[in-house]
């Protein structure tokens, strides 16, 4: 067997994002679907939200944590890996999604599995572990409901929490139908998640090989903790003999104590709820009672490289909560597609390209109006902005140095170039000022410019421009 | 008090009645307002496009020309925030221990205006008089950069005459972000509509806001489609008396 040479990487650079986005914005229904959607969690997080006093030094708690373990990080992962090993597990280490995927598929191969049953992970999503063991003739069957809904529909996830978040009930009823229930099937939820327990539960019961994400993993006692709101996760993590877990090397916190603070952070950022409903914690491996043999695959795939870079690096405080998706006016309308990887939304914009170097995904740094709803929602208080500014800087360095080009053309640079020069003197400026007041006359019709050409199309197609009126302030200013 | 005016290159050059109205209101306030004619730009557009080293120029302008010790009054949310915020990114990216402390004594003078009047001079009667239905708009910038809350409903509140109508999913960006706009035209679309959307929802004669830039994006929508909502900078209400209407 061959995992893809190369998987999350696809050769090329990823689409750009407002072309991606343009063809999600004309489909009304995804619109609606999406619209209705994000506004139902926001409400939810926000009043569960409001009602912690303590709520800003929480954050600030959840903050420092991850802080200090990035600041500590090549010594925790050695203290997790320890503690793993001496509770009976085993750790294995991947540089990048091919090592991981050829890890999990070996053990799958040695224990001659045919079906894994997997619990929801972005991570191995990011992987893209499930066409890895297909390659190997392992078919992956995804137990959340969500995830069991796209693998289905054969598409990619457009939420980190909600996957299916783009698809309403009748869309998910005709699916159902066509897969795994009959033709008299409802659209009632009840009777939609019936068809899918009844689907799974024959799975949890019979397939002995599991592989699950993480979302915490804890150094000094080699506990590894996974959240989820449906029991299908708690199904895979006892009933199996073995299970892998796949996890990021950013998702290790260094005390117990630590996880107090993310158990209220997380649930409360990202499904609107008090607590979380299965909060699976298991340390190694105990006759008897769970899983008999269990593996922590430890991933790297760029994430050291992330964490060379001082502005960028606190991207990896991310506990995946998906609130800044939500609240983000863009990815509200876009949807998670247009942002061509696993990671959607404001975290997306940050993380892909970092994760896969900015070249590949250039257009995501500026698919944001800079509105800082997802620094102000975000539960470690990453600051998207400034790491979004810190990423178009790195495209014009790039550029600048000849070692790349830029998304938007060499225009851009000429005019930046250009206008800064001006704006640094009083006279230029003034200049400047009079001549836009002439060159703009011949476009200029009751008032406004209601048609410009090239570029400023892009903002008369459907706003009119005020024109500039014969004088500036200043002129005011030196008349009174 | 002496107040130094940094007016923005957008305000100086398209929306001058909002630098009158400051001038006005805060002399009717009893100050004094100094307007140095060095000033320019703040460079916010180069640095949110990735620009970084082109603007830093302009920083050191701002430093040169807003140097003195006079509280800096800005009609603009973004650009006192780019003052406050971007500024202090960009010296700490540097290192330059001189330029940090240069920027942290100017970012601590630097106020946006409703900030200015209710925070510093503890103001929210400015005397005003403005007899009209007028929504509030607060851009990203007041809320998430400036935090400014409540203070300009606060000053609106106070203005005689002045009904203030609530505006749906206030919160809500407009859709500009500087060449966002264009860049992602159709996504800044599909947000202007519902921005647009809110606004035929109300019964409102003026949208105000604390920055002409985000008003000149949804005026640009409001007028294509001749809808009677005029933009007003939050300046031009408060300048309103009943002896001169300035809005």
């Amino acid at each position: 067997m061959s995992a893809p040479a190369e998987p999350f990487r696809t050769g090329r650079a990823l689409p750009r994002f407002e072309d991606v986005a343009s063809s999600a914005l004309a489909n009304e229904q995804l619109r609606r679907n999406l619209g209705r959607a994000t506004s139902t969690i926001r409400g939810k997080c926000a009043s569960v939200v409001g009602e912690m006093e303590d709520w800003d030094a929480l954050r600030e708690a959840g903050s420092r944590i991850k802080e200090h373990t990035m600041a500590t990080l090549a010594q925790q992962l050695e203290r997790l890996e320890a503690s793993v090993t001496a509770a009976g597990g085993q750790v294995h280490w991947a540089r990048d999604a091919a090592d991981a995927c050829q890890i999990v598929t070996s053990l799958a191969q040695r224990h001659a599995a045919t079906e894994v049953i997997k619990v929801k992970s972005i991570t191995t999503d990011e992987i893209r572990l499930n066409s890895a063991l297909s390659a190997a003739g392992i078919t992956a069957i995804e137990t959340d409901l969500a995830e069991l809904i796209i693998q289905l529909a054969d598409e990619p996830s457009s939420h980190i929490l909600v996957p299916a978040i783009h698809k309403n009930r009748t869309e998910i009823r005709d699916l159902f139908r066509r897969t795994i229930g009959d033709s008299t099937l409802s659209d009632e939820p009840s009777a939609l998640a019936e068809a899918a327990r009844s689907h799974l539960r024959q799975k949890f019961l019979t397939v002995p090989f599991a592989v699950s994400g993480a979302n915490f993993a804890v150094a000094d006692t080699g506990a590894i903790c996974v959240v989820e709101s449906e029991g299908n996760g708690r199904m895979c993590l006892t009933l199996p003999d073995v299970l892998v877990t796949v996890m990021g090397i950013e998702k290790v916190v260094p005390h117990w104590s630590n996880l107090g603070v993310y158990f209220q952070l997380l649930p409360r950022s990202s499904t609107g709820e008090r607590m979380n409903p299965y909060t699976s914690v298991w340390t190694g491996v105990h006759p008897g009672d769970g899983p008999q043999e269990f593996h922590l695959v430890l991933l790297d795939n760029g994430r050291t490289k992330v964490l060379g870079d001082h502005v960028g690096r606190q991207t990896l405080h991310c506990i995946r909560c998906s609130a800044c998706l939500n609240v983000c006016p863009v990815y509200s309308r876009t949807g998670g597609h247009a942002y061509g990887s696993v990671y959607p939304g404001p975290i997306g914009a940050i993380l892909t390209p970092q994760l896969l170097g900015v070249e590949e995904a250039d257009s995501l740094p500026y698919a944001s109006t800079l509105c800082g709803a997802c620094y102000d929602v975000c539960p470690v208080k990453i600051n998207i902005p400034e790491v979004l500014l810190h990423l178009r800087g790195q495209i014009v360095e790039r550029q600048r140095r000849g070692m790349g080009t830029h998304p938007y053309g060499a225009t851009e640079r000429a005019a930046m170039r250009l206008t800064a020069w001006i704006l640094q003197s009083r006279w230029r400026y003034e200049l400047a000022q009079r001549v836009a007041r002439i060159a703009q006359w011949p476009f200029v019709r009751q008032g406004v410019l209601a048609r410009l050409p090239g570029y400023g199309a892009r903002w008369t197609r459907a706003r009119d421009l005020q024109a500039v009126p014969p004088r500036a302030f200043r002129d005011w200013w030196r008349a009174r | 008090m002496r107040l130094s005016l940094f007016v923005t290159c957008i305000n100086d050059t398209m929306f001058p009645r909002t630098g009158q109205a400051v001038v006005t209101l805060l002399e009717r306030l009893g100050h004094e307002v100094h307007f140095p004619q060095e000033q320019t730009c703040c460079g916010q557009a180069h640095i949110n496009t990735g620009y970084r080293r082109d603007a830093l120029p302009l920083l050191r302008n701002f430093l040169r020309v807003f140097g003195g010790t006079d509280r800096i009054v800005v009609p603009s949310a973004s650009c006192a925030g780019t003052v406050r915020d971007l500024y202090v990114q960009m010296a700490d990216e540097i290192g330059d221990a001189a330029l940090q402390r240069d920027v942290a004594a100017v970012a601590a003078r630097t106020f946006e205006l409703s900030e200015l009047l209710v925070h510093q001079l503890g103001l929210e009667d400015v005397g005003a008089f403005f007899p009209h239905r007028v929504t509030y708009h607060p851009t990203c910038h007041s809320l998430r950069v400036l935090h400014l809350g409540e203070a300009p409903l606060r000053l609106l509140r106070a203005v005689r005459g002045l009904s203030l109508v609530p505006l749906p999913d206030a919160a809500e960006c407009c859709g500009f972000g500087g060449t966002f706009s264009v860049k992602n035209e159709a996504t800044s679309l599909a947000m202007l509509a519902d921005k647009t959307a809110a606004l035929r929802t109300i019964d409102a004669d003026y949208c105000v806001a604390a920055d002409n830039s985000c008003l000149m994006h949804i005026g640009g929508a409001t007028h294509r489609a001749g809808a009677p909502i005029q933009m007003r900078h939050l300046a031009e209400i408060l300048a309103s008396t009943e002896q001169a209407g300035f809005a």
